[in-house]
């Protein structure tokens, strides 16, 4: 007998959303019934189709009008999630949000992954939000953070039309998980987008200014936050980890799983990753199994 | 030709003084430059809009309180604010146009455009000249560079710049750059140089007779890396290579001298880690980042503007100067 599996549908067949139906694949909780775009000639249906998963042109009304679809990962833009959301909700379905629409509470894995399972639409924060807010509230749980700044730098070929179109959103949603989830009195993000070739991985900076320094705490709260995250981004790697007086800096390299998209967009990998681990345990929880 | 002159000591010029000034600062020096017949003063911190950070540098002020002191002490002048997106917003743009900015100049590296058209676009919506301003104009083909220019004049821009900012081309390159451009476009085309190889005046000049119709300056030459194209020295050039601007030289040259040179912490100069920016075609906002974390990790500044150049490393990733000085310095004690 197979287990019982949420029947899920992913909206925007983008790079993340193809990258994020191969990670859905591997979970046994979650049944992935759906994909749905708005291009009917996208490589992105082509692809799911060609993964055996049914595929439709017809977006947002595609998803609607399938009664056993109960929860939907969106992965389209934050203009088209803020219109898409509230008849979502209506529909009764849960959302796991990935575009930096910010609409329901931020949820990152490492830090706050039981917080929301209930809630009707959860958001993923942004790639760089994902990345650098773990590392906030690792400093500011053994150190008192004042003020973290963020930045992320990932390269063109790594940043599609969303993320461009999203720029403002970017810095204004990181800034605001950082703050609410980092536990910084204020964030500030910054991203920047590098075309050398061949590719460069992500990397994230993050500096903090800190209360209450003690660099040997630091050190090993932000070491035993780079195992966490490896947990299910494997790609993290710490590359510096500085304390000087009450300035914290931690910089970090993402290289990606290569599940669909290439290896150096480590920003789209830990999104996608991040998303994956957040349906998984509201799957669990809808399911009422143990996670 | 006729040539719009605008002024950047407000805003490149801020590299020199590690964003150190403050409105009284701005409004002595706005007072002088519009005095002189500038026709755009550009007012920010030297990373634009909300640059203000531990990444680029804590400003004295917030852009906000500057641009206002600036709006205050001009008659002629327009008030122009530097935007890169991914760092500013349009909610910093929509301020500063609410306190009299009235020119948005919109930079990207020169091979992002495309993350230009919301703020480009909201900028001639709601009433602004809207600048596009390609970055690190060097390492891209004249043609390509045209191509992204005719990207950012779809989303709205009023003039789009050829920017210099490793200060990494001479006069021919410059030309065939801003040429390149003015052929592909219909609106006005721009440059700004940087003086690390020298050349910013006379690369100036050579955009001009390309076409380009908005040269870029600051008082004294400030700005990052080795400085800018000196306004006063540019308009002296412009003006006997027979072309017109609205600038009073004496006025200009008295502002240079009686204002402006007292801030400076430094001599303005071609020295030779600002030289080597040019030569490797680094960014020249990393000079005095570089020049700190040569001497924190007790290393050549140049090895590590060298190494950023390798790295292919663009505008905004001063977090690099840390890890590639950090780098060399283990490598060594290794």
């Amino acid at each position: 007998m197979t287990e019982p599996a949420v029947r899920a549908a992913i909206l925007g067949p983008g790079n993340i959303g193809t990258d994020l139906l191969v990670k859905l694949g591997r979970l046994a909780r979650i049944d992935v019934r759906l994909v749905a775009g708005i291009y009917p000639d996208s490589p992105g249906l082509a692809r799911a189709r060609e993964m055996g998963v049914e595929a439709s042109a017809d977006g947002l009304d595609a998803v609607l009008a399938r009664d056993d679809i109960e929860l939907v990962f969106d992965a389209t833009s934050a203009q088209a999630h803020a219109r898409a959301a509230p008849l979502l909700e209506a529909a009764g379905k849960r959302v796991v949000d990935l575009t930096p629409a910010a609409i329901g509470p931020y949820v990152v894995p490492s830090v706050n992954l039981g917080s929301h399972l209930k809630a009707p639409n959860v958001n993923m924060v942004t790639c760089g939000g994902q990345a650098t807010v773990p590392f906030v509230h690792a400093i500011d749980r053994v150190a008192d953070v004042s003020y973290a700044e963020i930045v992320a730098t990932i390269a063109s070929m790594g940043a599609g039309p969303g993320t461009r179109e999203n720029i403002d959103e970017f810095t204004e949603t990181t800034a605001q998980a950082i703050e609410r989830l980092g536990g910084a009195s204020q964030g500030k993000a910054i991203i920047i987008l590098n075309p050398a070739e061949p590719p460069i991985l992500m990397r994230d900076t993050i500096f903090a200014r800190v209360r209450e320094p003690d660099a040997a705490e630091v050190e090993a709260s932000v070491v035993a936050m780079v195992e966490e995250v490896r947990s299910y981004v494997p790609g993290v790697r710490l590359v510096l980890c500085e304390c000087d007086g009450e300035l914290v800096t931690v910089m970090l390299e993402i290289e990606g799983a290569g599940d669909f998209l290439p290896r150096y967009s480590g920003n789209l990998d830990i999104m996608t990753a991040a998303a994956a681990r957040v349906g998984e345990a509201i799957a669990e929880q809808m399911l009422g199994v143990p996670g | 030709m006729r040539v719009t002159i605008a002024d950047t000591s407000l805003r490149d010029g801020m590299h020199s003084v590690a964003h150190q000034f403050n409105p009284a600062d701005v409004r002595r020096v706005a007072r002088g430059l519009d005095v002189s017949g500038v026709d755009v003063i550009e007012v920010s911190h030297g990373d634009g809009l909300g640059g203000s950070s531990i990444q680029y540098g804590i400003a004295a002020a917030e852009d906000e309180e500057l641009v206002a002191a600036a709006v205050e002490v001009v008659e002629r002048a327009q008030i122009a604010v530097l935007l890169l997106p991914g760092i500013g917003t349009l909610r910093r743009l929509a301020a500063v146009r609410e306190l009299g900015a009235t020119v948005a100049r919109v930079a990207t590296h020169c091979t992002e455009a495309d993350i230009s058209r919301q703020h480009l676009g909201w900028a001639r919506a709601n009433g602004m000249r809207a600048v596009g301003f390609l970055m690190m104009s060097h390492m891209l083909s004249p043609s390509a560079l045209a191509e992204q220019a005719a990207l950012m004049e779809s989303y709205g821009a009023d003039v789009v710049y050829v920017v210099d900012s490793a200060g990494a081309l001479v006069p021919v390159t410059a030309a065939e750059r801003v040429a390149a451009l003015r052929q592909r476009l219909k609106i006005e085309v721009g440059f700004h140089a940087h003086n690390n190889l020298g050349c910013a005046v006379g690369n100036a000049l050579a955009a001009v007779d390309a076409g380009a119709s908005w040269i870029d300056g600051s008082l004294r030459g400030l700005g990052a890396g080795a400085g800018n194209a000196a306004t006063e020295a540019l308009c002296a050039a412009l003006d006997r290579a027979g072309h017109e601007t609205n600038a009073d030289l004496f006025a200009l040259m008295d502002t240079a001298e009686e204002i402006v040179a007292p801030m400076l912490p430094r001599p303005q100069i071609v020295d030779r880690d600002a030289l080597l920016l040019g030569y490797a075609g680094v960014y020249s906002s990393f000079r005095l980042h570089a020049q700190r974390a040569a001497e924190k990790y007790g290393v050549d500044a140049r090895e590590v503007l060298l190494e950023l150049g390798r790295r292919r490393v663009v505008g905004g990733q001063e977090d690099m100067i840390i890890d590639v000085a950090a780098q060399i310095a283990s490598a060594r004690t290794a």
